[in-house]
This record gives structure tokens, C-alpha cells and sequence, in this order.
């Protein structure tokens, strides 16, 4: 039972890992998108088209991952290339997605999806308990965690990462270094964008194995709550995935045991918790001040 | 956030489809709200092929416009009201959210006919039609009964509004008049619309035991946990079998074609007035599914309810029924008036939830 409960709990909580991860490395390199939502939403179509059209769902992962990048390949054109609005931007993505994946998607509803198939690892599946819950899912739980560790490394371990916070933190200084902020922040971009379509082929391939409009219903803007929540460290966000999956399927679980509290209240629940955290780390204003990236959302236009 | 979205999404399209549509002259525009996407597989899917057969049917007199996944609550006011200056001679309404928009709305545009899916409140241009969904979730209940081992269903339910309500009760009615100690759980999504939380909230259901399920949410996603699990399951709005080929038993399929094409014929002629329709499975705005994946017996005592309802002969909600706390409802015999049953906000016995107030 309780194992039960974990194995939906971690896949209601994945896609919203990997979402935020995702926007978590471009927010760190200074950019704010707000079109997760959208990115997903394409991500969660083109996977699924292409496991229908090619039989695999591993081909409906990467063509998931492929379509979340390039589409926020036009995001990162508007705002880097361009240097439109960011907040303004990343909306209207969100639409543009919503209703493009709508249009792409018209021909696949109602057709029975390709499930991706977990992957039993040998001998530590085999641990008690946690065994199955841990090394019998599916590919894209075994890339969450692994983006965690590497993105973790990669941002404060890395020169590479300590040049992206840089630029997030101070654009015009690391500029004057001579990093070419452009650049990287189109990476992070793209970066963000493919991390929201994985976050998508994971609800059209593992989630709910199906194709319908609107189907990611605002799992791209927890997302994003969640990058904060996490104030931009990737193991805390990982933690506060979890912590919001985890009371949202609870929350279905009392219900269904009859537990009379009021199904309002429960439902509720995940985003009084998230309030309630964010006001115990805001508490501590130095720390948040570290963690955030000072040229969040700022435009950036060389001045040479 | 997320509904200034929508709502700007709503407002492009109805910009967009009335550009479109502007052209056209002489044929009458009858439009129609969408609580969701039009392709969702179930609610919404429902009224947009009653609206394809309403345009198939009056094609020379009519237009049909339609605006998708228009948010409950204010953004819906305004969408309607766009429709209405947009020209619109008949606006049908297809969720019991918009409800008071439309009222506000109607108020406003005098000389627009308006009709309101499911709610309850009428006015001179405001008419509401419904139907006895409770009619066939009787009818599954009694298959539940008879397909449950564990005499234990699982009921996903969306929000706690009387037509919701309605459908549990219905539901454990159907059951218990097979199995007198038949239960229920019910789970509430809070939601029409969520794939992921549906799937959510049926995977609790069956893993804390229960062997059947049905929904009261719009997508087919409790179908597919329910065939992954290896268990039955109900469809909901529109016939599921292809999400669960072994795992639907029957699906309560809304046919609103009749009904519009009835009510829109009404209009042109000029004969329409406001009222208050709840038609059943006997005037064909319902129907069931084939039943599926049952033995023979089961099969047929589902058509006797089924032909006994339509003929007159079975009201679902007919007494002795008492009260989740066991105090007596109905008397032996004793038939609700339908505004008692449209206004339901309790329990009967033997439902194994709380009711949200």
C-alpha cells in the first residue's frame, strides 16, 4: 500500500522536477521564462506524435526533448536576439503553445498511447521496499535524477556553471569580462526549453499515456513556483517536487479512506504548503539574497 | 495566472472566428460555450457532436460558431457577452459554471434566445436543459454490483454541486438494489479537466481496493489506470471503449444532437419560449453504450432497468431511501420532485465519504 502510494507519488512529482530544473538553469543564467507551461505542452505532443508515428516511446522522448528546445528557441530569439520583454514573452509562448500543440495534436486524441516500459535494474531492484520503487521505473525518472546531481555539479562545482551564475548574478560585469552573455544565456534557454519537453513526453508517455489538448493543466506554472520555492538550488527543488507531489496524491489517498476532512481543504493542501515555505525561507533575507540571481529578468544589450 | 491566459486566449479566438464568419449573410448564428476542448474525449466532445449534428441538420439557415475551454467564473461573462454582440441569435451554454454569467448576460441582450446546460436558473430569454444522467448511472450501479467482487466501487467525482451528487447517490441506488451492503468511496478531483490528477485519484481509489470504477470528470484517463490495473471501469459524456477495449462496461453517452436541432428548429420558427427541460434516456438525450466485457445475465438485466426507466416504470430515486445518517428520506414508494433531486446537496446511505459543504 504505502509502496503503492510512493510509486504515484514519484510519478506525479517527476514532470515537475524536470520542468523546473530546467527553468531553474535558465533563471540562474538571468533569463525569466515564463513559457514552461507552453514548452511542456509542446514537449507532451511531439513525444507522443512520434511514439505513434515510429512505434517507440524512446524516439517519443527525444522527439519530446527536440520540440520543447526548439520552441524555446523562439523565446530565446525574441528576448536575447531581439531584446523584447521577457515577462511579455514568456506569456505569450504559453499561449502560442496551448493552442499550437492544440492544432498539432487535433489528429491524435482519443488514440490509445505507447506506454514507456520501466526498466527493472538487476539485483537492486531487489532490495526490499525501496527496491522497486527506486530501480524498476521508467528512463525519464532515471534522468531526473541524474539531471539533479548534474546540474548540482555543474553550477557550483564547474567553471562553466560558475561563469552561467556570473552572468545571471552581474551581466554587465561578466560581460566586461569578456564571456559572451548572449551565448550563454541562449544555451540555458535551450536548455530549459528541452528539460520542459521531457517534463512534457513524461505526461504523454509514462503519466497518462494519451494525447489531449491542455493536458500539462498547469503542471508548467508549479513548475516555475517551484524554482523559487527551491530558491534556485537544485536539491531543494528536487525535495520540494517531491514534497508537492507527495501532498497532492496524500491528499487524494485521505479521501479515498474516508478521512473526514473537507476535499477542499485537501486539495488545497500542496499550495498552502508551498506558501508556508516560502515564508520560512524568505525569513531569512540574506541567504535569499544570495541565491537569487540579481539580473533576473533584466534585458541585456552590449554596450561595445 | 493561468486564467489571464485563458482569458486572452478566448478573447483572440472569439476575435478570430467572427472575422472569419462575418462574411457569411441571412443564416442565423447559433453559438455555443465550451467549458473545455473540443476534442476532450468526453463533456465537451458530447455538445460539439450535438453541435455537428445541429449544423448538418439546419446547414441552410444556420452558422454554429463555437468558442473552446472558456474558464468558469468571470473570464466566461465576458466571452458570452462577446458571442452576444457578435450577432448571435441563440447562445447555448454547455456548464453548469457559467450559469451565472449567462443570467448576467441574458439580462443584457433581450432579443438573444440563451440556453443553459444543466443549471437552474431560467429567465424570460434563458431557458435550461439538462438531462437524467441519474438514469444510467442507476443502470451502472446495478452492474457494479453484480461485476464487484469486493462489493466496492470507486466514484471520482469533480465538484460537490447537486448534479454531481445526484450521479453518487444514483449510483450506490443502482447497487444496492442488488447488493444490499454494496459501498461506495468517492474521491473529489476538484477538477473537469486534469489527465494526471484523474489518473491520480483513481490509482488511490484502486489501491485502496476497489475493483470498480467510474467518473464524473471529463477526461479517459481513470479508463486507462482502470485497464492497466486489470479491473472495470465506466465511461463518462462519451463512449471510452477505445481507451479500455476490456475494461468498459457501459458509458451514460450524452446525445445532445436531438435536442438542439429540436430547440434551434424552435427558434427560426419562432416558437421558442424559456423553460425548464430535464429530458431522459426515453427522449434519447442520453444513451448507453454497448455493454461490454459482461456475462450474458448482467447484460440483460441492464436492458430491463434500461426499458423499464424509459417506459415510465422505474424512477431510481423511489423510497424506502434514507439519509447517509440513517434517517429516513423517501417513504416506501414516495418519488422526489424533480427540484428536490436538482437541488441534492446529501448523501444516501451507504456512501462511504464525507459530502464537502
Amino acid at each position: 500500500m504505502f509502496e503503492a502510494i510512493l510509486l504515484t507519488v514519484i510519478t506525479a512529482s517527476t514532470p515537475l522536477v524536470i520542468a523546473a530544473l530546467g527553468e531553474l538553469v535558465a533563471e540562474r543564467s538571468g533569463v525569466l521564462n515564463l513559457g514552461v507551461e507552453g514548452m511542456m505542452i509542446m514537449g507532451a505532443v511531439s513525444a507522443f506524435a512520434a511514439a505513434q508515428l515510429t512505434g517507440s516511446p524512446y524516439l517519443g522522448i527525444l522527439a519530446g526533448i527536440a520540440g520543447g528546445a526548439l520552441f524555446s528557441l523562439l523565446f530565446g530569439f525574441l528576448t536575447l536576439t531581439l531584446v523584447a520583454n521577457q515577462v511579455a514573452t514568456g506569456l505569450a509562448l504559453t499561449i502560442l503553445g496551448l493552442g499550437l500543440s492544440g492544432q498539432l495534436g487535433e489528429s491524435f486524441v482519443g488514440m490509445p498511447g505507447i506506454k514507456l516500459q520501466p526498466i527493472v535494474i538487476p539485483l537492486l531492484s531487489d532490495i526490499p521496499f525501496f527496491g522497486l520503487v527506486l530501480f524498476a521505473q521508467d528512463l525519464i525518472f532515471y534522468l531526473s535524477v541524474a539531471l539533479v546531481i548534474g546540474i548540482s555539479w555543474f553550477l557550483f562545482k564547474s567553471r562553466a556553471g560558475l561563469k552561467l551564475r556570473a552572468i545571471g548574478d552581474n551581466h554587465g560585469s561578466a560581460h566586461a569580462l569578456g564571456i559572451n552573455v548572449v551565448r550563454v544565456r541562449y544555451l540555458a534557454v535551450l536548455f530549459g526549453g528541452a528539460c520542459a519537453g521531457l517534463a512534457g513526453a513524461q505526461l504523454s508517455l509514462v503519466y497518462t499515456p494519451q494525447w489531449v489538448e491542455n493536458m500539462s493543466a498547469g503542471r508548467g506554472w508549479i513548475a516555475l513556483a517551484l524554482v523559487v520555492f527551491a530558491s534556485w538550488r537544485p536539491w531543494r527543488l528536487l525535495a520540494g517536487g517531491y514534497l508537492f507531489g507527495a501532498v497532492t496524491i496524500g491528499q487524494l489517498h485521505a479521501q479515498a479512506f474516508g478521512i473526514g476532512v473537507p476535499s477542499q481543504l485537501l486539495s488545497a493542501l500542496p499550495y498552502a504548503a508551498t506558501i508556508v515555505v516560502l515564508i520560512i525561507i524568505s525569513h531569512n533575507r540574506r541567504m535569499t539574497l544570495i541565491n537569487t540571481p540579481a539580473s533576473l529578468g533584466k534585458p541585456f544589450v552590449p554596450d561595445r | 495566472m493561468k486564467k489571464l491566459i485563458i482569458a486572452l486566449t478566448a478573447t483572440a479566438a472569439v476575435l478570430g472566428g467572427f472575422a472569419s464568419g462575418a462574411s457569411a449573410q441571412e443564416k442565423k448564428k447559433v453559438c455555443f460555450i465550451y467549458v473545455g476542448s473540443k476534442t476532450d474525449g468526453g463533456w465537451t466532445q458530447a455538445h460539439d457532436i450535438g453541435r455537428q449534428a445541429l449544423q448538418k441538420a439546419l446547414d441552410d439557415k444556420i452558422e454554429t460558431p463555437f468558442l473552446e475551454s472558456v474558464p468558469e467564473g468571470p473570464d466566461a461573462e465576458r466571452a458570452i457577452e462577446r458571442m452576444a454582440r457578435s450577432g448571435c441569435a441563440m447562445i447555448y451554454t454547455t456548464s453548469f459554471g457559467f450559469m451565472d454569467a449567462t443570467v448576467k448576460v441574458a439580462a443584457k441582450f433581450p432579443d438573444v434566445k440563451f440556453e443553459h446546460a444543466t443549471g437552474f436558473k431560467a429567465a424570460e430569454n434563458l431557458a435550461t436543459y439538462n438531462s437524467r444522467f441519474y438514469e444510467g448511472r442507476y443502470i451502472q450501479g446495478q452492474i457494479a454490483a453484480k461485476m464487484s467482487k469486493k462489493g466496492l466501487a470507486g466514484y471520482i467525482a469533480s465538484f460537490p454541486i447537486p448534479e454531481v451528487v445526484m450521479g453518487i447517490n444514483a449510483f450506490e441506488l443502482g447497487a444496492k438494489s442488488i447488493n444490499p451492503d454494496f459501498k461506495l468511496k468517492v474521491v473529489w478531483a476538484n477538477t473537469w479537466f486534469d489527465p494526471g490528477k484523474e489518473a491520480d485519484a483513481a490509482k488511490a481509489l484502486v489501491d485502496q481496493g476497489v475493483d470498480i470504477l467510474t467518473q464524473h470528470t471529463d477526461t479517459t484517463a481513470p479508463m486507462q489506470v482502470a485497464a492497466e490495473r486489470g479491473i472495470f471501469a465506466f465511461g463518462q459524456a462519451s463512449d471510452m471503449i477505445a481507451a479500455g477495449p476490456k475494461t468498459q462496461l457501459t458509458a451514460i453517452v450524452d446525445t445532445w444532437g436531438a435536442y438542439y436541432i429540436k430547440r434551434t428548429q424552435a427558434m427560426l420558427d419562432g416558437t421558442w419560449k424559456s423553460e425548464q427541460i430535464w429530458d431522459g434516456l426515453k427522449d434519447g438525450i442520453l444513451t448507453m453504450a454497448p455493454y461490454t466485457n459482461m456475462p450474458d445475465d448482467v447484460k440483460a438485466m441492464a436492458e430491463e432497468t434500461e426499458a423499464k426507466i424509459k417506459s415510465g416504470e422505474l424512477h431510481p430515486f423511489t423510497g424506502p431511501i434514507n439519509k447517509q445518517d440513517g434517517s429516513a428520506w423517501l417513504a416506501a414508494g414516495e418519488k422526489p420532485e424533480d427540484g428536490v433531486l436538482l437541488g441534492m446537496n446529501f448523501y444516501i446511505e451507504g456512501v462511504d465519504d464525507k459530502l464537502p459543504q
